[in-house]
């Protein structure tokens, strides 16, 4: 499904970003990025989204080469992932039911399937009864989960989520972090980049940790039976290292 | 339809920022329009001064009218040549009297002989042409003299020259100041809504799509700042004929050309500053 093979990354100012950066991420898995700021957790996710093309390798996203996508390809493959960002996004002028709803109208979704999709949307997140606050009226973990809300609701194969408990006190991690397992749970891929390292130790999902730009452990080739397409699965060898 | 609602939406929103757009581009428009009314008032003047380059072939005495009738057919027909006249001795005097008024005693009959007048085209008034139709002219036997005003065509042309010169240098300056500015001013609006062109193209919208609603924007800005540019202008020019001299204003055909470039302009700005933002983010 995601096959990222070789790649390296290098800025002209700022040098190598990545380099030999290769895994795969299967349907259905809940992969956590980790490492410490600056390690390339948000080069790697955007290039999944085509955000960034590599310098060298190749990244594919259900079969869009990094190579090859250009303009309306890159456009049709984002509508099949869902992004959240550790800041929201959310445009403030609106209710939390018109944010979502922006994410199908500037696709061209129809109407007449629009209010549906929105309302099955924000249910998911358990935001129906704030369907018409703004951001500003909403917590830190409401907006988060409006943002999710908008990344689901067209139905994406993979959810791309940078740091997305990183403004979030510790509850609305938790609350914001259970949304997150309950969706890969009904059959959608997360990777999530975070350096929230109780997280992850927490969880028994897979996790790659990086480091200046490389990979330093990837828990499924410690144990490559620890993933499961549910996203289950046993705890893996080792703990990430305390960065 | 969208797109549309886009643009009136982000107007809504900002109402301010889009009247600060319109009248920006007016404001540029008007500072082009002005230059080019006077640019086109300086032609015009031109114009009526070049419509009195002529040459004038004095007759010997005696030359038989049927000779001049033939010659005058013969002459008429050079490419250069829109009309010749016949000024008979009575009326070179009449004219001469009339022109010098209380000196008007000082010519008496049959001083001043008769002539051709040889009136020349619309842009075949330069001094190479009418020398090259003053030298003809001049192989009739029965000519005398000929006389073009050799000097005075020459300064004239040289100051069309430069008029036309200068005038399309100050005139590109010009819009190229307007179209700096309006540039900017798409380009705030532009920065103004950079987080929604980040999520609409997050969510998969294509860059089209993006651009709609700008080029919409850019289209309506232009369309109205050119409209009030226009009315600006005609209050300027009418001010100036009210107060000052007489001036020509542009015709329809200029006023819409102005119109429409200020659309254009507002569309192409538009074009260019989302291209430039979608490139760097």
């Amino acid at each position: 499904m995601i096959r990222l093979h070789e790649v390296a990354k290098e800025y002209p100012r700022a040098g190598l970003a990545l380099s030999h950066i290769s895994f795969a991420v299967r349907k259905g898995e809940f992969v956590f990025l980790t490492g410490p700021s600056g390690s390339g957790k948000t080069t790697i996710l955007k290039m999944l989204y085509m955000g960034e093309r590599p310098s060298s390798g190749e990244v594919l996203v259900s079969g869009v080469s990094s190579r090859t996508a250009r303009g309306r390809q890159v456009s049709q493959l984002r509508r099949r992932l869902g992004i959240v960002f550790q800041d929201f996004r959310l445009l403030e002028d609106r209710t939390a039911e018109a944010n979502v709803r922006f994410a199908l109208e500037v696709i061209g979704v129809p109407k007449s399937v629009i209010g549906a999709k929105v309302n099955r949307a924000l249910t998911q997140v358990g935001l129906v009864s704030k369907a018409t606050s703004y951001p500003r009226e909403l917590s830190g973990g409401e907006q988060q989960r409006v943002a999710i809300a908008r990344a689901l609701v067209n139905d994406p194969f993979v959810l791309l989520a940078d740091e997305p408990t990183g403004n979030l006190d510790e509850r609305a991690t938790r609350g914001v972090f259970q949304l997150l397992r309950d969706i890969n749970a009904s059959g959608t891929a997360v990777i999530m980049a975070t350096h929230d390292l109780d997280l992850v130790r927490r969880s028994e999902y897979r996790t790659i940790e990086l480091n200046h730009g490389r990979i330093v452990f990837d828990s499924a080739e410690s144990a490559p039976s620890a993933q499961s397409a549910e996203g289950g699965g046993k705890a893996h060898m080792r703990t990430p290292t305390d960065w | 339809m969208l797109a549309i609602r886009e643009t009136l939406t982000a107007s809504r929103r900002a109402p301010l920022l889009s009247a600060l757009g319109v009248v920006t581009i007016a404001f540029s428009l008007f500072a082009f329009g002005l230059f080019g009314l006077v640019a086109i008032n300086i032609r015009t003047a031109l114009e009526q001064v070049e419509q009195r380059v002529e040459v004038r072939g004095f007759l010997a005495d005696g030359t038989a009218i049927e000779s001049v009738s033939a010659a005058m057919k013969d002459i008429g027909e050079f490419p250069e040549v829109a009309r010749v006249d016949y000024v008979s001795e009575e009326q070179a005097l009449a004219r001469a009297r009339k022109e010098m008024g209380e000196f008007a005693d000082v010519f008496e009959a049959g001083v001043l002989p008769a002539s051709i007048e040889v009136h020349l085209r619309v842009g075949l008034r330069s001094p190479r042409v009418v020398k090259s139709v003053a030298d003809r002219i001049r192989t009739y036997q029965f000519i005398d003299d000929v006389r073009y005003g050799e000097e005075w065509v020459e300064k004239l042309y040289r100051l069309r020259n430069i008029a036309t010169i200068a005038g399309t240098g100050l005139g590109l300056a010009f819009a190229t100041v307007a179209v700096i500015i309006i540039g900017a001013t798409i380009r705030m609006a532009v920065l103004a809504r950079a987080k929604e062109i980040s999520i609409m193209r997050l969510v998969g919208a294509t860059d089209m799509f993006v651009r709609l609603p700008f080029l919409i924007d850019g289209l309506v800005k232009g369309l109205l700042g050119g409209l009030l540019a226009l009315l600006f202008t005609w209050f300027a020019n009418r001010t100036i004929n009210r107060y000052f001299l007489e001036t020509v204003f542009f015709d329809p055909q200029l006023m819409f050309l102005g119109i429409l470039a200020g659309a254009l302009i507002g569309v192409l700005g538009s074009f260019v500053s989302v291209g430039r933002h979608l490139r760097s983010i």
